[in-house]
């Protein structure tokens, strides 16, 4: 085993143990913990993959802002420690065995159909640098860039709008 | 530096998504919901991570780009919703939300 390879399988195992433990966590926070952990662990694959500049990105605005404003929710509801009522009865033992079945068509697809000589490279020098992504952002990608910023502006009033209302609702 | 095979990053993409869908599908607290659905975008960013060091292309980390803000706005208004449900019902189990149910 390859000094690579090693650091492959430690990073895939923190991926793969947060998110599990982000789904059987009862205290809501811990889940928020955990999946931060997650991020983490995915901005490290982005690194060895050679995107830096996107690793950077997933920490601040993953792991940081969003992240965050789950905490801030998860707060100020006290959702922490929310009762779950019975589960219907098959729902528990149904919903493993979907995922289940996905996971196996998934895997099945990738290790069939797709040569395992095929390598990806890590550390694979200065793919991309800032620059490279700002000319290629601000050129081709110029009319989504614009379309993503709509987005945001719509996003930004309706959030201003639904905890609005609400209130209003309240004072009559 | 010899690398990694690529069918390693697309299992290790696969098993993410799966354990998002199963959050999806098991787990009755809306915000955990929301946060497997966080988990599935991952799993989507690290696939085109993945490809565009493969194919030498930068426009798999444009779009991760876009992937990331939208998921920033979705989080936004998903958030500021649950806000609302739970000033109504007082709870976000989604079990409880049935007012629509017959």
């Amino acid at each position: 085993m390859t000094a690579e390879l090693i650091l492959f399988l430690i990073v895939a195992l923190t991926a793969i143990g947060a998110a599990v433990a982000m789904l059987m966590s009862r205290n809501t926070v811990y889940s928020a913990l955990f999946l931060i952990l997650n991020f983490l662990a995915v901005a490290v694959f982005y690194l060895i993959l050679g995107a830096p500049f996107i690793a950077l990105a997933q920490i601040t605005v993953y792991a940081g802002a969003i992240m965050i404003l789950f905490l801030f929710v998860i707060m100020m509801l006290g959702a922490e420690r929310l009762k779950e009522l019975d589960p219907v009865k098959w729902q528990r033992p149904a919903a493993i065995a979907i995922t289940l079945a996905l996971a196996a068509e998934g895997t099945y697809i990738v290790f069939s159909k797709l040569n395992p000589s095929y390598v990806v490279e890590s550390f694979s020098g200065n793919l991309a640098d800032p620059v490279s992504i700002g000319t290629l952002l601000f050129d081709k990608y110029a009319l989504p860039f614009e379309v993503t910023s709509l987005i945001l502006l719509a996003a930004v009033i309706g959030a201003v709008v639904l905890s609005k209302a609400e209130k209003k609702e309240s004072e009559q | 530096m010899s690398g990694i095979p690529l069918v390693y990053y697309l299992g290790l993409a696969v098993i993410l998504f799966s354990l998002g869908a199963a959050g999806v599908l098991i787990r009755k607290n809306a915000l955990v919901v929301f946060m497997s659905l966080e988990l599935m975008f991952n799993s989507a960013n690290l696939l085109f991570i993945t490809f565009s060091n493969y194919y030498k292309a930068l426009d798999g980390q444009i779009l991760v780009i876009f992937v990331l803000a939208t998921a920033a706005a979705e989080v936004a208004v998903g958030l500021a919703l649950m806000v609302a449900i739970f000033r109504s019902k007082g709870s976000i189990d989604l079990d409880q939300m049935n007012k629509l149910k017959g």
